[in-house]
């Protein structure tokens, strides 16, 4: 029987600095020049109609070409006040780049959301005077639930429109996947941190961490203390493999496992050997990517249906094999294999379409594995909710809200991953919050939203 | 392959390419780079009175950019050869001894009195140089002193000292003219009247780059002070061409051998110069971004250009555009274009249609069945071509003649092929036909 190879500090120090420095580094000034000349300015933009918060992008960049950063910022801030994280973490191959006109006749689209990288930074670096400031007092107050994209840009949309915010959160920073959810590599030299703290400079907003709803607080006893809540709880589930699971070191959680390589220096966090990631979204691509670059000389991610199915972007994969993992799609896990409490690795059943249905063929392989990372999904935790006082009204398991992100509770507005609908999006989750903002600030004062 | 020799008032070069009078031109070392890199000729920095002009020692230059650094245009406020004549005129014997096959021209600027220029003249023939450029065309510095442009300027002036150096030498003469007047006509018909053999134009125009704007000084300066320099580069060319064709199909001028200058760039430029009457070319500023090596560029796409054509020599398309460039009275009034626009090669920017929409004739629709498209509503657009000109990609937006039998859908009228200008149209007041 072998003994599973896990360990931290595979590598030589300098190499966890080059592996988790920026993975894709910013544009310089000149860079960024020459890649703004390239946008058209196109009328009723096709890029900004593809970005789910309606960044002005052709004025933002024609902004960067004339050499107007803070006005470029001030475009991109305006719609997306996280636009600086969006820039990093968007997928923007199928937002706003993949509307780019320049694709039809070069392939090569605008860089969107480097331009925009650059054009936030640059202005958080050099930020002179606040961009935004907040509108007279209104004396209402709103608890925001939830510290994550969502969370972040309610709180910063209602603290802008004079309103008091508390900022609650169960961990002990504030930023959620921003935070704890993204691979190393892209969030580089402190930015999750930095962007709130930009974020929070608007003022008016009061973080309170470590609470928990439904553990610290109720959603009863918010709605008696504040005007309004705002519930951006995101997924804190992670689904199950549906398969026996028994307790043995190295079959973990991807959703953790990225959260501890955030938390920690990459030099101490545990790796196998050979590892395998069960999943094909994003954050499988964070999982196994980064066990490459920790040191794992095996990473393969398995996906029980075909490449077409894989909701991480083409780029993403392409970003996956690039960096050594292997992409095997038809599979199902089957079995955990393990021998004396040590993890031998993951047996899968192979699968197949048959009229539109996925079977298994009949064939199985096993894939000798020292940790195996499970990221088949996050879930709404319905029982948060729950124990907040309040029935919410759910679908499919999350929360449902009308179009202007109102719950079935009144003065509950919700958005963000926990909220039926949408894809996943950080992106996504600015523009409910950014959205819910405007929707509770025409219920408070009594003004009609726009 | 096609013979791109010239024979410019007997003056002959391998290619029609000669460095204009600029600092390309100012020393030996630069002109056996010059005709070592292939250029076909060159005019020689201007040549002045001892004792020398002085330069300023700070930034003579100034430039705009396109965003990634392109030169755009050009500006300079450097004065003639600020090296002792004698010096200048012992590199040109050397050069031109070296180089018996390319043409040598030089350029001069002396005071307005008869003897300066005979004085000068005598010196410059004996390097056994080609022909003489006379300098009326210098805007900065040397203007203050009552030469260059301050004799281009003033018809007679240039009427005058065209007629001492015709009288002085039998060196070929020609006249460099300057674009900061009114109506180029005038110095081109006293050049001729002096007798020139040619001219040659544009030289450069007046211009102040810009304002840096942390100083609030102006651009180029030197000491925080500076002084209006002349413009050049590929803005330039259409100013140049103009004034090419309008002494070009001026009656009084009309032959009179033309030397084009103005932002020549590429051997399309040059083609166009040519085509627009020009019998050589000159360039300064496409040497000044890239080195004299660029000849060689020019001189292949010519002659390709060239033999896709089918001319054996640079007289089969000189002076071809020359008689289609008119007054605007001449144009047919009943001739009417509509923009087309290919919706294979469309990607859909959409910058025609907010253009048309909101600067010129709202003919162009965003829409059709709800989903973006953009095409072009007949009944609105008059074919005034600006949808072509902000067109991303070539080729996309083409504009259609009506034929003889088609209706203009803005006007309702049948096309029936008639010429009629606004000499003779019912509008204008002053025709024949007005009621």
């Amino acid at each position: 029987m072998d003994l599973a190879d896990l360990k931290s500090g595979r590598l030589a120090p300098a190499d966890y600095d080059r592996n988790f420095g920026d993975a894709h580094p910013p544009l310089n000034r000149t860079q960024a020049l020459i890649e703004a000349e390239r946008c058209y300015y196109c009328y009723d933009a096709p890029c900004q109609t593809a970005c789910p918060t309606g960044i002005d992008i052709p004025s933002f960049i024609q902004r960067i070409g004339q050499d107007n950063v803070r006005g470029a910022a001030e475009a991109i801030l305006t719609a997306n006040p996280l636009g600086g994280m969006c820039a990093r973490v968007c997928p923007t191959e199928v937002l706003c780049e993949q509307a780019c006109v320049r694709n039809t006749n070069e392939s090569k689209p605008v860089e969107i959301g480097m331009l925009q990288r650059f054009a936030v930074e640059g202005h958080m670096a050099n930020p002179g005077a606040p961009l935004f400031t907040r509108a007279p007092a209104t004396g209402k107050r709103v608890a925001v639930v939830g510290a994550g994209p969502a969370g972040l840009a309610a709180a910063h949309g209602l603290a802008r429109r004079g309103h008091d915010v508390t900022l609650i959160d169960a961990n002990t920073k504030l930023g959620g996947l921003n935070e704890y959810g993204l691979a190393t590599y892209k969030v580089a030299g402190g930015f999750a941190q930095r962007e709130i703290d930009w974020l929070l400079s608007i003022g008016g907003i009061t973080p309170r961490l470590n609470c928990r709803i439904g553990r610290d607080v109720t959603l009863d006893g918010l709605l008696s203390q504040y005007d309004a809540v705002f519930l951006g709880l995101g997924l804190a589930g992670v689904n199950a493999l549906g398969i026996a699971e028994p307790q043995v070191p190295g079959l973990r959680d991807a959703v953790e496992f990225i959260a501890e390589l955030r938390q920690s220096t990459p030099a101490v966090v545990t790796v196998g050997r050979r590892v395998v990631v069960i999943g094909g979204g994003m954050t499988a691509v964070d999982a196994a990517v980064q066990s490459r670059l920790l040191g794992a000389e095996q990473v393969t991610m398995v996906y029980r249906r075909g490449p077409e199915g894989l909701s991480a972007s083409e780029y993403e994969q392409h970003w996956a094999q690039t960096n050594g993992v292997t992409i095997r799609c038809w599979a199902r896990p089957l079995a955990v294999e393990a021998e004396g409490g040590v993890l031998q690795g993951m047996r899968f059943a192979t699968t197949t379409l048959e009229g539109g249905k996925l079977v298994d063929t009949g064939e199985q392989f096993t894939i000798e594995a020292d940790m195996v990372l499970r990221a088949i999904g996050q879930t709404y935790e319905a029982e948060l909710g729950e124990a907040a006082g309040s029935a919410i009204a759910l679908e499919g398991g999350r929360i449902k809200t009308d179009e202007q992100f109102r719950t079935s509770v009144p003065r509950v507005w919700a958005g963000g991953d926990c909220r039926v609908g949408g894809r996943d999006l950080t992106v996504e989750a600015v523009e409910h919050g950014k959205r819910a903002a405007e929707s509770i600030h025409a219920a408070l004062t009594g003004v009609a939203h726009g | 392959m096609a013979d791109l020799s010239t024979n410019f008032l007997g003056i002959k070069s391998p290619n029609p390419f000669w460095l204009a009078s600029a600092p390309p031109t100012d020393k030996e070392v630069n002109v056996r780079r010059a005709f070592e890199a292939g250029w076909g000729g060159v005019v020689w920095k201007t040549l002045g009175e001892d004792p020398p002009v002085v330069n300023v020692n700070g930034p003579r230059y100034a430039t705009l950019w396109s965003q990634d650094r392109r030169v755009i245009g050009f500006n300079n406020i450097e004065l003639i050869s600020d090296r002792p004549l004698q010096t200048n005129l012992d590199e040109i014997r050397r050069v031109k001894r070296d180089f018996p096959d390319r043409a040598m021209i030089v350029s001069l600027m002396v005071p307005v009195n008869e003897e300066s220029w005979k004085s000068i003249l005598a010196r410059v023939a004996d390097t056994g140089a080609d022909g003489v450029e006379l300098n009326f065309g210098c805007p900065h510095g040397m203007s203050e002193r009552g030469m260059g442009s301050a004799v281009g300027q003033v018809p007679e002036y240039i009427q005058q000292v065209t007629e001492w150096c015709k009288k002085h030498t039998k060196m070929p003469v020609i006249v460099k003219l300057t674009p900061n007047i009114t109506d180029v006509r005038f110095p081109a018909r006293a050049a001729k009247a002096g007798g020139a053999d040619a001219v040659s134009l544009i030289n450069t125009i007046n211009s102040v780059m810009g304002v840096d704007l942390d100083t609030m000084i102006m651009s180029p300066s030197t000491d925080g002070q500076g002084s209006h320099g002349g413009y050049c580069g590929q803005a330039v060319k259409p100013i140049a061409l103009n004034m090419v064709a309008e002494i070009a199909r001026d009656a009084a001028t009309a032959g009179l051998p033309i030397s084009g200058i103005g932002g020549i760039t590429t051997w399309r430029d040059a083609a166009e110069f040519i085509a627009m009457g020009c019998g050589t070319v000159q360039v300064c500023t496409a040497a000044m971004v890239y080195g004299f090596k660029i000849v060689q560029d020019m001189c292949s796409g010519l002659s390709n250009f060239m033999d896709e054509k089918g001319y054996t020599s640079l007289a089969d398309f000189q002076g071809r555009a020359v008689p289609t460039v008119k007054n605007w009275n001449q144009l047919n009034l009943n001739h009417v274009d509509k923009a087309v626009i290919n919706q294979d090669s469309c990607i859909q920017c959409g910058r025609c249609h907010i253009v048309c929409e909101d600067t010129s004739h709202q003919a162009i629709w965003a829409t059709k069945d709800g989903k973006r498209h953009f095409h072009v509503n007949d009944a609105e657009c008059v074919g005034c071509n600006l949808c072509v000109s902000i067109c991303p990609v070539p080729g996309t937006i083409t504009m259609r003649t009506l034929q003889p039998g088609e209706t203009d859908a803005r006007t309702g009228r049948v096309i029936d092929g008639s010429y009629q200008n606004w000499t003779t149209h019912s509008n204008n007041p002053m025709s024949s036909g007005c009621a």
